[in-house]
């Protein structure tokens, strides 16, 4: 409580000091932000879409790789018919999850199998046992994370690629990774891409690195922004309306000034 | 006009009229209320923010049905929205835009009354009950930006409901008033939920007042001289109902490309995580429209003869809207619009410029130049209204007015002819 107390009068100084509170910046490369490249993503732009292939590439490498210690908690497995996935194929994907349900008419807890109506089923039963398994850090869960981050997809792709050796001069903490694209360098995530082919793909896709880190990214922004196409194709609809709205009210509008000019 | 048909309609009409003159009334302010003939795009944001308003409090209460105001549920129930309720990402979208372009439309509306002097004799009290409108639209937006309950959600939240402890004696009381608590949390998030539902409803009926003043002077005009005779104006409907209609439509094309194309365009990437008291954000950021009244809060650096920077930046911060009270009396100028007055018209766009700067400096941190900007930007600003508008209205010597609107619009021989419209 007390130390709740003292962030909020910290905050508030910081935003009321601001000549005292602007941090040194340091300029040396051990701290100093590397701008992030941009990179083609198919779903950006008005008239953007996410391509089918892609989002079930990018799946399985969730599924594959993040999926160990990163949670999808706003997703339910029934949202998967969305990216092209079967009922079925639905069905079976949730089954070999076991969820806690009850309780039964006995009054117990019981787990059962996965069923496409259930959110996805954390690596994790909370944020305590997953910083106990991952060195004291927190994977986020990932549901919103294309849209949490400045950059976006951008940002994603920059992380899963952005893993390097440390500069030399530069000292890591324990546990810590040196990644170009993470603030201040030094993240505790271990680089989850390591090798490519490290996903068989279904569809034969070669499995680069860049290749992976692009189809999960684009996974993750459908996961964030589930409703992007369909966005798109009724703001489409709408646009034309409007303009054509527009046009017959000008015409409208000059024909009735007209009448007094 | 009253209704003369003999039909079974016009029946009903005469003998409802008759009772509760609502027909009457609306075919009064339609046909016979007479509009200046010269109003320019411009005077089409009073009623586009009219219609903001309506958009805002309905795609508002849509959301209140599925939105769960508990601060452990919030923000999932917000993503709820977002992904189950059927079209819950489109009303969410054009709700939280809505109330960027509510903002828009409002300062255009306000800049629009300090260009043609809308706010001087007799439109006073219309322009306060309009001051009353923002007031109550900065708290409403405010208070709506809190309940997603993100990152930005929460330390906004801390930061400004902070800024009352710097209040003398009460101030640590009323923060903890507002907090419902000793920290932003549940009960927080309750009462502004229940304020940010309450208030639009306020905002309406003091629209209704606004209209009512409005009504009965008649707007003011791009010339800002009086309506002299029937050559100046024509009614309401058909002419400003179709230019209003047009202007509608070309500002719901902006609005829909922000919603559908760019919908988290002007938000923080920060509210799409769940707030956590534990972590502050490494920049807390307020909304767009509140940047200008962020950078005059943050202006104050030192204490000036012991009273604190941080009293200091919350009076200025809050004079700054409360200034537009007394503007119509700081005016000295009896010239309403800046057409005819050229010393007026240069620092109106010197004062659009120092808010546009203000903004800038509030969207930054503040360090090195960005400080000294936004010191400098906050003195222009209060300099401007205390110092130049009064002072200009003496020395200034404005261009002749025109006889009529009718005759600077129409020509004098016209004005004549148009008489009979």
């Amino acid at each position: 409580m007390r130390n709740r107390v003292f962030t909020l009068i910290a905050a508030s100084a910081l935003a009321l000091a601001p000549g005292l509170a602007g941090p040194a910046r340091a300029a040396d490369q051990c701290t100093e932000e590397v701008a992030l490249p941009h990179q083609q993503w198919s779903f950006e732009g008005p008239l953007g879409t996410y391509d089918e292939a892609t989002l079930q590439r990018g799946f399985q490498v969730y599924k594959e790789v993040c999926s160990a210690c990163h949670a999808l908690k706003h997703l339910a497995y029934r949202d998967l018919t969305e990216i092209g996935y079967s009922e079925d194929q639905v069905k079976g994907f949730a089954a070999q999850f076991q969820v806690t349900d009850g309780p039964n008419d006995q009054g117990q807890m019981f787990q059962r199998p996965g069923r496409p109506s259930d959110p996805f089923v954390p690596p994790f039963p909370n944020d305590q046992a997953a910083r106990v398994a991952n060195n004291g850090a927190l994977p986020p869960d990932m549901s919103l994370l294309v849209k949490a981050r400045e950059g976006g997809p951008d940002y994603v792709y920059g992380i899963a690629t952005g893993f390097k050796d440390a500069p030399a001069n530069c000292k890591l903490g324990q546990n810590m990774y040196w990644n170009d694209y993470f603030p201040g360098h030094q993240i505790a995530m271990p680089p989850p891409l390591t090798a490519d082919g490290q996903v068989t793909y279904a569809d034969g896709t070669n499995a680069s690195i860049k290749q992976m880190a692009a189809d999960v990214t684009t996974f993750l922004a459908w996961a964030s922004e589930p409703n992007l196409n369909e966005r798109h194709r009724m703001g489409a609809k709408v646009i034309l309306f409007l303009l054509v709205a527009a046009g017959l009210f000008y015409a409208a509008k000059r024909r009735i000034w007209a009448k007094i000019h | 006009m009253p209704v003369t048909g003999t039909g079974r309609i016009s029946r009903i009409i005469r003998w409802i009229d008759y009772r509760l003159p609502f027909v009457a009334q609306l075919e009064h302010e339609l046909n016979e209320y007479p509009t200046p003939r010269n109003l320019n795009y411009w005077w089409n944001f009073g009623s586009l923010a009219g219609i903001m308003l309506v958009i805002m409090i309905v795609s508002g209460i849509v959301l209140a049905m599925h939105y769960t105001p508990e601060s452990t549920m919030a923000f999932d129930s917000v993503e709820r929205i977002m992904r189950d309720v059927n079209y819950g990402w489109l009303m969410r979208y054009i709700h939280m835009n809505g109330a960027s372009m509510f903002f828009v439309l409002v300062y255009i509306h306000i800049f629009r009354g300090l260009y043609y002097g809308s706010y001087k004799y007799p439109r006073e009290l219309l322009w306060m009950l309009g001051v009353v409108i923002l007031l109550l639209m900065m708290a409403t937006a405010f208070m709506g930006y809190v309940l997603p309950w993100g990152q930005m959600s929460y330390w906004g939240a801390t930061v400004i409901t902070s800024l009352f402890s710097a209040i003398p004696v009460f101030g640590q009381k009323i923060v903890t008033l507002l907090w419902g608590g000793f920290a932003v949390a549940n009960p927080t998030l309750n009462r502004f939920f229940s304020l940010h539902y309450l208030l639009p409803f306020v905002i309406v009926g003091v629209v209704g007042l606004h209209l009512v003043a409005l009504h009965q002077h008649g707007s003011n005009n791009p010339l800002g001289i009086d309506h002299k005779g029937p050559q100046d104006s024509i009614p309401f409907h058909p002419y400003y109902t179709i230019k209003d209609l047009f202007g509608l439509t070309v500002f719901l094309l902006i609005f829909s490309v922000v919603v559908f194309f760019y919908p988290n365009f002007l938000g923080d990437p920060q509210n799409y995580i769940p707030a956590n008291p534990l972590q502050t954000p490494p920049d807390i950021v307020p909304e767009w429209y509140f940047l200008p009244y962020y950078a005059i809060l943050r202006s104050m650096t030192f204490d000036v003869l012991g009273i604190p920077a941080k009293l200091i930046g919350v009076v200025l911060m809050f004079s700054s809207i409360l200034l537009l009270f007394v503007l119509p009396w700081l005016d000295t100028s009896r010239v309403r619009s800046a057409t005819f007055r050229p010393i007026y018209k240069k620092i109106f766009w010197l004062l659009v410029i120092d808010v546009l700067t203000l903004g800038y400096v509030g969207a930054h941190p503040p360090a090195g130049t960005i400080v000294v900007v936004g010191q400098l930007a906050t003195f222009y600003y209060f300099f401007h209204f205390l110092i130049l508008i009064p002072l200009i209205g003496k020395i200034e010597r404005p261009r002749p007015l025109p006889t009529s609107i009718g005759a600077a619009v129409l020509g004098p021989g016209a004005a004549e002819a148009a008489g009979g419209e």
